[in-house]
């Protein structure tokens, strides 16, 4: 079942993109975009899973006790990080417009096409 | 003096840490010391780019950040490698921050306060996000600078917050480059499960000792997405114009003079140094892949450029069929496409920062960036009209414009293989150019008839924008015409120095050569091969030149005398407006776009390679 991860993140990732595609509110499009990212923390940490093994802090561990991969894990504080910061800036947008434009639906925004 | 290892990281924290300064002590300091400590900081990091260029020479630099070197051709560190693709990019970066800055001396003349500081400061955040996406030589801290120069480009673009379009398009521009980002980021996952490696020699390395399979594929495609959509690539282009016709004027000068570019700059590094072996993807499968995103992304641009009539909009345009032409050329995997690439986006950079420039000051004057509402209205500015001309020319490929040589250069490159690939080369300047040369016709002498409203078609005017200077002067500002002017001459130097043109030929032959690369970094000689192209101006080459800039000349005068007639009425509303209409400003036909973009090019990919 090693698949098992890999095809859950992908699911992840489609859930979102769909949710993006068919939203009708910003603010649930940039839920969906946080949903579209949680599939790369998944991803991630998968990767670096190893059955049985523990958390890489060496203090209290045995020496050649198994670990999982510090690496993704650090990966992953990164992304979240930058999810974060994509996410607060999208909704201060979102909040401008609602404040002054009294909207949040993507289908009242008509004045950029063609 | 900073050693050769020091001013990578150099380059990268100085306007990291200028913008933290400015941000904090902007609110306690006068107007003229923040703009006095922004053009300073910005001229420093132009000038240890300068160095860096000049140092690097025939080389590459490299820096392992925190002293974690090698050892063994191993290492857990992370590195920051420049050749000089890289390091020029980063030092075009630079230069475009420091006419930006300087251009926007008298732009957003806000009364000072709290939030005195934030604009110079994403300024220069943005200047430390796209520095270190050139510089890096790690896969995972190129989305970290990817990101960062994302998320800065979305607040600058949203800047505005009076009117509904930029926060509409700073929000579309935001949620589509973040989930390809994100996709980036599973593609670097897919990688790192594969070989353990984050580096990107040592990525390329380990992938050439493993099978090509699937998994290499899928990871190649998640990896480019990100790069792809920054650089607007169609069918990943949607968002750019909606960006782009409502970010600040000095905003754009940077997203479409280098930003954009850096997109195609992170596929061409990201294909040679990782996929570019034996257990990477077959030339051939991206030779052709890449070519066909190319040619399409040109000819979409071109098309809707001529039909733009907000001319930030056009210009914005033009910048995607430009991108096709450099994606073009990047693909023919050659080191004199290469090169004729890396000088036909000095050259663009000069020349559309200047464009975007000259219309930040009819937007100042006018509160109008509509070619139609300005007919004839500024035919009191012959100077700006005469600076606009020569933009439209430069776009055209007028030798000896550096857009000229690159163009010329790229054309050979194919060697006749491809007899029709001078051919779209020409065609997509030709109409970028004679669009820019409408716009200048109509606003500066009034030529022609006052076009005819159309209603129904999709279309976004240039009518009542917010005048970005509050309280507009009759004089315009000294900067805001000695910036482009200087600009414009920046790209005639790239086209009439040959020295640009010669370290830009060796430059490209160092750049695609990928053992090199992993020599380089991971510290083991290796011998250099392959002579590099010349970049000389031939005859056939100012020829061709002299064409597509006619050409762009008739285009604009015939578009600006005669009004449509019966036929290309029919041909406009069967061919151009179905295509108008896709560009609807929703963003989920945006995603649709994108979701569909990744699907074709794995299949794509896929059919084409063989396992």
């Amino acid at each position: 079942m090693a698949i098992f991860p890999f095809l859950v993140s992908g699911w992840i990732l489609l859930v979102g993109v769909f949710g993006l595609v068919v939203s009708r509110d910003l603010i649930q499009a940039i839920g969906c975009l946080s949903v579209a990212q949680s599939s790369t923390y998944v991803l991630l940490l998968a990767i670096g899973y190893r059955r049985g093994a523990t958390a890489p802090v060496y203090a209290d561990l045995p020496v050649g006790s198994p670990v999982v991969d510090p690496v993704v894990q650090a990966l992953a504080l990164t992304d979240v990080v930058v999810g974060a910061t994509v996410t607060a800036l999208l909704l201060a947008l979102v909040i401008q417009l609602r404040k002054r434009h009294g909207t949040v639906d993507p289908e009242q925004l008509t004045g950029l096409r063609g | 003096m900073p050693g050769t290892e020091a001013l990578l990281p150099l380059a990268v924290a100085v306007p990291l840490l200028g913008a933290v300064v400015l941000a904090l002590a902007g609110r306690w300091l006068p107007r003229l010391a923040i703009d006095g400590l922004t053009t300073v900081l910005a001229a420093a990091d132009m000038m240890c780019l300068a160095l860096l260029w000049a140092r690097t020479g025939d080389g590459r630099a490299v820096s392992w950040l925190g002293g974690w070197t090698p050892s063994k051709g191993e290492s857990v560190g992370i590195v920051l490698v420049a050749d000089r693709l890289g390091s020029g990019l980063a030092l075009l970066v630079a230069t475009l921050v420091l006419a930006v800055v300087a251009y926007s001396w008298r732009y957003f003349d806000e009364p000072s306060g709290e939030k005195s500081g934030t604009f110079p400061a994403l300024l220069l955040l943005f200047e430390a996000g796209m520095c270190g996406f050139a510089l890096t030589g790690d896969l995972f801290n190129a989305f970290v600078f990817f990101e960062l120069m994302g998320v800065v480009a979305y607040a600058l673009t949203g800047y505005r917050i009076e009117d509904p379009r930029p926060l509409h398009g700073a929000l579309t521009f935001g949620i589509v480059n973040s989930l390809a980002a994100y996709c980036s980021l599973l593609g670097i996952g897919l990688l790192y499960a594969r070989t353990g490696e984050l580096g990107l020699a040592q990525l390329g390395r380990s992938l050439d000792n493993h099978g090509r399979d699937a998994l290499v594929v899928c990871a190649f495609v998640l990896v480019l997405t990100g790069p792809l959509v920054k650089a607007a690539v169609a069918p990943f282009h949607f968002w750019l114009p909606d960006a782009h016709a409502v970010a600040p004027t000095p905003v754009c000068m940077l997203l479409s003079g280098v930003m954009v570019e850096l997109g195609v700059y992170g596929t061409a590094r990201i294909y040679w140094t990782v996929f570019a072996g034996p257990g990477g993807i077959p030339q051939p499968a991206v030779r052709t892949t890449l070519l066909a995103l190319g040619v399409g992304t040109a000819l979409i641009g071109a098309v809707m450029c001529w039909q733009q009539r907000n001319i930030k909009r056009l210009l914005a345009f033009s910048t995607i069929s430009h991108i096709g032409l450099f994606l073009s050329g990047v693909a023919l995997l050659a080191p004199e496409g290469l090169a004729g690439t890396a000088l036909y986006v000095a050259g663009h950079a000069g020349a559309k920062a200047a464009l975007f420039a000259l219309t930040g000051v009819l937007l100042d004057r006018y509160g109008s960036v509509d070619e139609h509402g300005l007919h004839g209205q500024a035919r009191d500015l012959p100077v700006l009209g005469v600076l606009f001309a020569l933009g439209g020319l430069a776009l055209a490929g007028l030798p000896p414009f550096g857009t000229g040589l690159g163009k010329a250069i790229a054309e050979n490159a194919s060697e006749h293989e491809l007899w029709w690939f001078p051919g779209v080369f020409i065609l997509v300047s030709a109409v970028t150019g004679g669009a820019v040369l409408r716009a200048t016709l109509r606003v500066f002498t009034g030529a022609g008839p006052s076009p005819s409203e159309r209603p129904g078609e999709p279309e976004t005017t240039g009518e009542g924008e917010e005048p970005e200077i509050q309280g507009p002067s009759r004089k315009i500002p000294l900067p805001m015409l000695a910036v482009p002017g200087v600009l414009l001459l920046g790209s005639l130097l790239v086209g009439v120095l040959p020295a640009v043109g010669r370290s830009l030929a060796d430059a490209s032959r160092l750049f695609i050569s990928r053992p090199g690369y992993t020599g380089a970094v991971l510290r083991f000689a290796v011998p250099s091969a392959q002579t590099p192209p010349s970049t000389g101006w031939t005859s056939s080459g100012v020829l061709l030149g002299f064409v597509s800039s006619v050409l762009a000349v008739a285009a604009a005068l015939t578009a600006v005398r005669a009004s449509r007639g019966r036929r290309s009425a029919q041909l406009n509303h069967r061919l151009v407006l179905p295509l108008r209409r896709l560009h609807s400003g929703l963003l989920g036909d945006y995603v649709c776009w994108l979701a569909v973009g990744i699907a074709v090019l794995l299949t794509a990919l896929t059919a084409q390679t063989r396992w």
